[in-house]
């Protein structure tokens, strides 16, 4: 039984610093700063997750702590990052010469002062 | 007990994937960008933190995690709102 | 004055949980400094953390959130791949564009789930919340129609989120 139970966050520890690292990549690699923000908020949050889980699994006397970072690590990412998404836009940075469409080009709500 | 390469591998992950997010802070272009790359780096940095208590078995680390996650989100929510234009 | 203390109650139980899972023990000492600072904070700010009260607990919306969780879960797995996908391909396949949708969710809070969950999963990302109107970047665009991308988008968490937060 305990085995199994290492086993399962030896596993969910890989797992998570794999996406952890893939985040990062997505991070260096993509072309403008939405599709990075698509990198770095989700593949981050979720490597933090499967890490913290496993961390968790592994000792379980912090298991409590850990479900609390876990859902404080879950409330705040997407937050801080539509706030990033928002002031880029807002700030002037452009959308990568290959994007397709840009809806919020016309609207008011998402024009504001300042240069990037 | 978790493996020796288990721990080897983790840590060489995220090590470089704490390079690569330095890099993309360095090389901009521009602050947003910067700011992206900080923000991936503090949840990295989370993740490593908990992963180094249960290396070196303190439970302590965990709360350090809490606490640089807390700042990190409000050190991005103000810098965010300052290139928005207000603070 | 019954609403008042309906969202003095939520909150300081909200708090006093949170402050159970973090320091882990049962010793009576803890548990009480615990509660009393629960309800030290609670009141100061429960008009703030709430505009519900003690029927944000009602059994029917937690059962809901249970079953909302692994849902949230596998959307967000499928997520993750995705995006690793694009981020090792070596010609990396993009087709970001920014599109616009309409919620049907009424609520603040509800807004902020749909935005935080749609943020958290497959290939978007909510840039500006108008109203009713959500501007979403979307890493792979498969329909610029805003009936057409509301279906696949908050389409898909709207049915389960709605009956959490109505």
């Amino acid at each position: 039984m305990n085995l199994l139970l290492q086993g399962v966050a030896g596993t969910l520890i890989l797992i998570g610093s794999l996406f952890l690292f893939l985040g990062a990549l997505g991070v260096y690699r993509f072309p403008d700063v939405y599709n990075r923000l698509q990198a770095g908020t989700k593949s981050t949050t979720l490597g933090a997750l499967s890490l913290i889980l496993g961390v968790g699994l592994a000792e379980p006397a912090w298991l409590p702590k850990a479900l609390v970072l876990m859902l404080f690590i879950l409330l705040t990412n997407p937050v801080s990052s539509h706030a990033i998404g928002r002031a880029s836009y807002k700030s002037g940075y452009p959308l990568w010469e290959g994007s397709i469409v840009d809806h919020c080009q016309e609207h008011d709500a998402c024009k504001g002062g300042g240069e990037a | 007990m978790i493996p020796g390469w288990l721990w080897i591998l983790a840590y060489t992950l995220i090590g470089l994937g704490v390079l690569l997010g330095l890099l993309r802070a360095f090389l901009g272009p521009k602050t947003p960008d910067r700011l992206v790359a900080v923000d991936a780096l503090v949840t990295i940095t989370m993740g490593l933190m908990v992963l180094l208590g249960l290396w070196y078995r303190r439970g302590i680390y965990l709360d350090i995690a809490l606490i640089y996650g807390a700042l990190g989100f409000i050190a991005t929510l103000a810098i965010a709102r300052y290139l928005e234009g207000g603070l | 004055m019954a609403h008042r203390i309906g969202q003095f109650l939520f909150t300081a139980l909200v708090l006093f949980g949170l402050w159970l899972l973090f320091t882990g023990t049962l010793d009576p000492q803890e548990t009480a400094v615990g509660a009393l600072l629960a309800a030290g904070i609670a009141l100061f700010t429960h008009r703030r953390f709430t505009r519900g009260g003690l029927q944000n607990l009602a059994p029917g919306r937690l059962l809901c959130l249970l079953a909302y969780l692994p849902f949230f879960t596998w959307q967000m797995i499928k997520a993750n791949l995705d995006v690793a996908y694009r981020a090792l391909h070596p010609r990396m396949p993009l087709n970001p564009g920014i599109v616009r949708v309409k919620t049907r969710m009424t609520s603040d809070i509800g807004k902020m789930a749909v935005a935080n969950s749609i943020t958290l999963t497959p290939g978007t990302l909510t840039l500006e919340v108008d109203d009713d109107t959500l501007y979403i970047h979307w890493i792979d665009v498969r329909s610029t129609d805003p009936e057409e991308a509301r279906r696949l988008i908050p389409g898909v968490f709207e049915p389960c989120l709605k009956r959490i937060f109505p």
